[in-house]
């Protein structure tokens, strides 16, 4: 067997792969519970993909089948029904623990120096991540399907000269059509899954090359022979990492240690996601919409047209803004602010811990105003919903620009040069 | 932490204070049902490669009316999406069947590819009506009913029977294979059953019903 | 008649314009275990409904089976076109003289639970009221201006639209009360909402026939994942403990 085992090794060096990025890599020891979310995302990634390749067995992307197709599975396969609720579940799932995966990186630093592509590539994921689950929602062709894929294509009309060319291009067709779903179907089950596995593995590449970062914001990795032996991590960490550095008595190797405890948040997590599944799939018309389940009608549009719910705040910004052209570009710039991060913050120290009061209040402040921007756009307009939002936007782009202002010559409390026992 | 020697700190993740028979204890455990979960989470998986309710309604059984079936006649029915033939059997037709044993791969139907009522020189549950899938028993192609004399071209001395277009197979009046062919088997008898003498129902025997 | 026609194809785009309203939706007394309500739902509708509207994602096997029905009975009492008891529950009435007869094709009402709420589904059916303005002389509270009859009148009785009196700033105003009968029905006002609330749990079943089973299995995942939970928290403390 150990023969076996080597001649593949001299071959192919899986274990060797193995031992550096799942085992005997050096993970820092104070990594709390909001360090979980990323392996929590590649669960359901391998989720959504595993369900995806069993609902194409039996949906149909057309206009006339894609609405029936959904049913058939949910009624006609056996299980059907649990399948395609993993998969709408999931999707909803994702942007849950991405959202939070994205915050842990803002509290603690996680875009600065020398992170900052790490972040990139996260950003970028989750803009392929947003594509995805559009193109996705559109698949069973209902009402909100419909509606909503109309609503977010004719954004696109809002770019001057080329904007309603470029409308009609994308949808290849005058209106949103079967032609428009068979694309979408396509980009969706094949092409932008494979960009975002693609990033997800760069994500991971560009991780382990610069270590994780962690609650304290400290460095793990120190100059080689800046260390005594004693201050050395007594674990096996892979040659990898310990020839370039020397790793600090201030890490736990990624398995057994990091795995276990990300098995617990999944087993918690997964607690949920069953609940969810198995009693509650429409989560009150947020996770599946109640007019989605009445067929595509180009001639109807429901009373209330929401994106789904993980859109909703970007949806909101584009609502506050007064002007279709100037809203669009809103909604794109507060997504562009925060690919922008590792530049807009200027500080040196990364965790929230070791900042100052207002970085504090500001980030807590940034994590209430998105919400409360969910909520308004996935709500009826209103009166006071239209001021509401108007300052919840200024107050999100605030958050940026507070950050790049005053991260400049911040008041910082002193950062411990070890992970504080 | 300084006053530990370095190699004392070297083992000490292995050796550990906990106690290794009960970490030892936990991996199993932990092991084993989470590899229940791996399995209990395929179970959906597989089970929605079986045939869906629509196709099972598609291969519901089929009633066949076999009032006006006229004498040498053969009839098609679609059961489960494949040909079933029906053919009714003129007495001398049933005679001959006894003339050519010497030629056939599996005279006795030993084979089980009929329900054990039909294990009988006419494969059949009445004499007159053969009931058989017109599905070849070689690679599936569906052969074709010669009557009235045109198999002779095929096999001497044998008035009627069935030819695959496909690889050359023969099959005689009661769907048995003749030697000599690619088909290895005798041609599939459906179970069926029969309501009344007009009315047969294909897809379940008398014993299920 | 041409006329009719004529202007309901105009009214009945509006259908969904005009679905929001402000009268107050009343909870619907359902229960999905209860199979003898189910039975009597699924009656109601194909009695009632199955003329004009299809259940086209539906099957009657599949209805009779998790109803508990013996087919034979259901094909014998509750099927009443000449499908087979595997066939989709389709309508009677042929689709263009559906649509002809309403000005748009009654929609499929295998869903309808899931996109109306049963809460909606349950009022809507109580608050038909005659009002001789409209193309078959009724009107809806939840629904104003539908483009449907009230297909249960006979059990309900003719219905009328109640006002009281009441004062408002000093100043006696009328206020509308609630739905009467005539009580030329086949039911009383009581015996009504209880065949509507059959009618609507029926309707809730066939928009999710699996909901019972999969809280079954939900039920069974849950308990497991604890077991799991268990486990792998002990295993993560002990690997833990000499960390800390």
């Amino acid at each position: 067997m150990n023969g076996f085992l080597s001649w593949i090794e001299a071959r192919i060096p899986l274990m060797r792969v193995a031992n550096m990025h799942a085992i005997q890599y050096p993970a820092p020891r104070n990594m709390n519970f909001w360090y979980v979310f990323g392996f929590l995302a590649t669960i359901v990634l391998v989720n959504q993909i595993i369900t995806g390749i069993w609902l194409t067995m039996n949906y149909v992307p057309t206009a006339e089948g894609a609405f029936a197709s959904v049913e058939y599975i949910m009624r006609e396969i056996d299980y059907g029904w649990i399948i395609r609720y993993m998969h709408s579940t999931g999707a909803s799932a994702f942007f849950i623990v991405v959202y939070m995966h994205m915050f842990r990186g803002m509290i603690y630093g996680s875009y600065q120096k020398p992170r900052e592509l790490l972040w990139v590539f996260g950003m970028f994921i989750y803009l392929a991540l947003m594509a995805e689950a559009f193109m996705g929602y559109v698949l069973p062709w209902g009402q909100m399907s419909y509606w909503g894929a109309q609503v977010i294509v004719s954004l696109f009309g809002a770019i001057p000269v080329i904007g309603p060319d470029l409308v009609i291009w994308l949808q290849g067709d005058y209106v949103i059509s079967g032609a428009t779903l068979n694309r979408f179907f396509a980009l969706h089950v094949i092409a932008l899954p494979l960009v975002i596995v693609i990033l997800v593995f760069l994500h991971i590449i560009a991780l382990h090359e610069v270590g994780s970062n962690n609650p304290d914001g400290v460095a793990i990795k120190h100059k080689k022979g800046s260390l005594s032996e004693s201050e050395k991590t007594p674990y096996k960490i892979h040659e990898y990492y310990t020839e370039k550095y020397d790793i600090a008595d201030d890490v736990v190797p990624f398995f057994p240690h990091i795995v276990l405890k990300d098995l617990v948040a999944f087993c918690i997590f997964l607690a949920a996601f069953t609940y969810i599944m198995f009693f509650a799939p429409e989560m009150g018309g947020k996770f599946l919409e109640h007019p989605n389940f009445e067929i595509a009608n180009q001639l109807k549009t429901p009373e209330h047209i929401f994106p789904v719910w993980y859109f909703t705040p970007f949806y909101a910004i584009l609502k506050a803004v007064p002007d279709k052209l100037f809203g669009v570009l809103a909604m794109f710039g507060a997504i562009a602010a925060l690919f922008a991060m590792p530049w807009i913050d200027r500080g040196r120290v990364r965790s929230w811990r070791y900042r100052c009061g207002l970085h504090k209040v500001n980030l807590l402040l940034f994590a209430v105003v998105f919400v409360f921007l969910g909520y308004l756009g996935g709500t009826p307009q209103e009166n006071w919903k239209i001021i509401a939002s108007q300052i919840a936007t200024v107050l999100y782009f605030g958050f940026f620009i507070a950050l790049f202002l005053y991260s400049k010559n911040e008041n910082t409390k002193p950062v411990p040069a070890r992970i504080p026992r | 932490m300084s006053d530990v020697s370095v190699d004392a700190k070297k083992s000490a993740p292995d050796k550990g204070p906990g106690d290794n028979t009960r970490r030892r204890f936990l991996t199993v455990a932990t092991s084993v049902v989470g590899a229940v979960g791996v399995a209990g989470a395929a179970v959906p998986f597989i089970a929605s490669w079986n045939p869906s309710a629509k196709a099972k309604a598609a291969g519901a059984d089929v009633e066949v009316d076999i009032s006006n079936i006229e004498p040498g006649q053969l009839i098609r029915v679609m059961w489960r999406s494949k040909p079933v033939w029906i053919v009714r059997r003129p007495p001398e037709m049933l005679d001959s069947l006894s003339d050519h044993a010497e030629l056939l791969k599996d005279p006795e139907s030993e084979a089980e590819q009929q329900p054990p009522f039909a294990k009988n020189p006419y494969r059949s549950l009445k004499e007159e009506y053969l009931v058989l899938v017109g599905i070849c028993t070689h690679l599936g192609c569906s052969p074709q009913y010669l009557k009235n004399g045109a198999f002779e071209e095929i096999v001497q001395g044998v008035e009627n029977g069935f030819f695959c277009p496909c690889h050359g197979s023969k099959f005689d009046m009661a769907g048995r294979v003749f030697q000599n062919v690619p088909a290895p088997l005798n041609l599939v008898v459906p179970p069926y059953q029969y309501v009344n003498d007009n009315t047969i129902i294909i897809g379940s025997t008398a014993q299920e019903a | 008649m041409k006329r009719l026609i004529t202007l309901m194809a105009f009214f009945v785009p509006l259908w969904a314009a005009a679905a929001g309203s402000k009268v107050p939706l009343d909870e619907a007394p359902i229960d999905l275990t209860d199979k003898a309500s189910l039975q009597r739902g699924a009656k109601i509708y194909m009695n009632y409904c199955s003329g004009c509207h299809s259940m086209k994602y539906q099957r009657y096997s599949r209805t009779f089976n998790d109803l508990g029905i013996p087919e034979e009975l259901g094909e014998e009492y509750l099927q009443f076109t000449g499908d087979k008891v595997t066939d989709y529950m389709k309508r009677a009435m042929p689709t263009e003289s559906a649509s002809t007869w309403f000005g748009a094709a009654p929609p499929d009402l295998t869903l309808v639970a899931r996109v109306r709420g049963v809460d909606w589904l349950y009022t809507y059916l109580r608050t038909f009221y005659v009002d001789k303005e409209r193309p078959f002389g009724v009107n809806n509270k939840v629904f104003p201006d539908v483009g449907m009859p009230h297909a249960l009148q006979a059990l309900q009785g003719t219905p009328r639209e109640t006002y009281e009196e009441v004062m408002v700033d000093g100043e006696m105003v009328e206020r509308y009360a609630g739905i009467q009968s005539d009580g030329d029905g086949a039911l009383s006002p009581e015996e009504y909402d209880e065949a509507v609330a059959d009618l609507v749990n029926f309707l809730e079943y066939t928009g999710e026939p699996f909901r019972l089973q999969s809280e079954q299995i939900g039920k069974w995942v849950l308990v497991f994942i604890l077991v799991l939970f268990v486990f792998v928290f002990l295993l993560k403390k002990d690997y833990w403990r000499e960390v800390h």
